[in-house]
């Protein structure tokens, strides 16, 4: 049981490493051409694991930002995991620390889809964490050999950004995000989480991302309400 | 690594790892009110739909409507892809395909 929850974790993330794998490799090339060293861009991907930030934080290097400053817009760019370990924590609570630390760091905004997604199917499989553990392991690994890849790419390659992969990671999104769609409720708040976004785009360190989330999440809320009386639970 | 690099990275892996963790274990320890947790069902789609519009609409930090922003094109062709299809690879594979195509015809 716990094999089979681990390899369907891993079998489940498959697609999302189709879209991260480009990503990994542009970070590697751009944190080398914007003159972090090749150990520092490594210890990066192994020890901040977080994709967006760690992007971020290269252009920010290159651009003379003070640490001070590299560190807080981390701090905000990753306060979106927060929501996602208050969203799958209820699931956790009978979890010791030896499991809560090591999911907690590779908590990441793809094992987060899948997992809440297995944590709210139906059957009562008390081993729902070797599921997390397995699509962990598999973003992990992926993470660090792709930023690996990238680091090399770099030294010989210039300006990465300009490769067009960056769009791997809109197209992932998208096909994660369509299929809630049919519903209404969730139209609506993926809706009104997209216009807010767009407003609030010239926010600093990417604040309008949460302000748009929870925007979302209330107009999701209010719309199921408006729709169906409460009864049914999902 | 020089000296400020390390101190970099052990400053962002501190700020991530608390982000991720405390709540982790502290939500699982407080009880939520059953409508909060009736709520979060509705946080991995107003995320991911927080991220794109930006991403698809605003590529360069300003609105860009015009078919020659790839990335919204692109990312519509995706998703009425997706929409048919109802497949999570097919979608990346198609969908990327189709962007480089109409960036390159461009």
């Amino acid at each position: 049981m716990r094999r089979q929850e681990f390899w369907a974790g891993i079998r489940a993330t498959f697609p999302l490493l189709v879209g991260t794998t480009p990503f990994g490799l542009i970070f590697g090339a751009l944190a080398v051409n914007s003159g972090l060293s090749a150990s520092a861009a490594a210890a990066m991907s192994a020890f901040v694991f977080a994709g967006s930030s760690q992007f971020i934080a290269a252009k920010l290097f290159g651009s003379d930002a003070s640490l001070w400053i590299i560190v807080l817009t981390t701090l905000v760019v990753n306060l979106r995991h927060s929501l996602y370990s208050a969203t799958l924590a209820p699931h956790m609570k009978h979890l010791p620390q030896r499991w809560l630390v090591p999911l907690g760091f590779w908590l990441t905004d793809e094992s987060f889809l899948v997992v809440d997604k297995r944590y709210r199917s139906d059957d009562r499989s008390p081993f729902k964490h070797w599921f997390f553990l397995g699509s962990a392991t598999a973003m992990y690994a992926n993470w660090q050999l792709w930023t690996w890849v990238g680091i090399l790419a770099g030294q010989r390659l210039p300006n990465p950004a300009s490769w067009g992969l960056d769009f791997a990671l809109v197209v992932t999104f998208i096909g994660m995000l369509v299929p809630d769609l049919r519903s209404r409720p969730f139209a609506a708040s993926a809706l009104s989480a997209a216009l807010t976004a767009l407003l609030l785009a010239g926010l600093p360190n990417r604040l309008g991302l949460m302000v748009a989330t929870l925007t979302g999440v209330a107009t999701g809320m209010l719309v199921e309400k408006r729709l169906q009386p409460p009864k049914e639970l999902r | 690594m020089t000296f400020q690099e390390l101190l970099l990275v052990c400053g962002m892996a501190a700020v991530t790892f608390l982000v991720r963790w405390p709540v982790l274990t502290l939500v699982s320890r407080i009880p939520l009110p059953p409508i909060v947790l009736d709520g979060m069902k509705f946080i991995p789609s107003a995320v991911l739909a927080a991220i794109l519009a930006p991403a698809m609409f605003l590529p360069d930090g300003t609105l860009d409507l015009h078919p020659t922003n790839a990335y919204w094109v692109a990312g519509l062709a995706s998703a009425l892809i997706n929409w048919y299809s109802r497949n999570l690879l097919t979608t990346i594979v198609a969908g990327m395909a189709f962007f480089l195509i109409w960036r390159w015809l461009w």
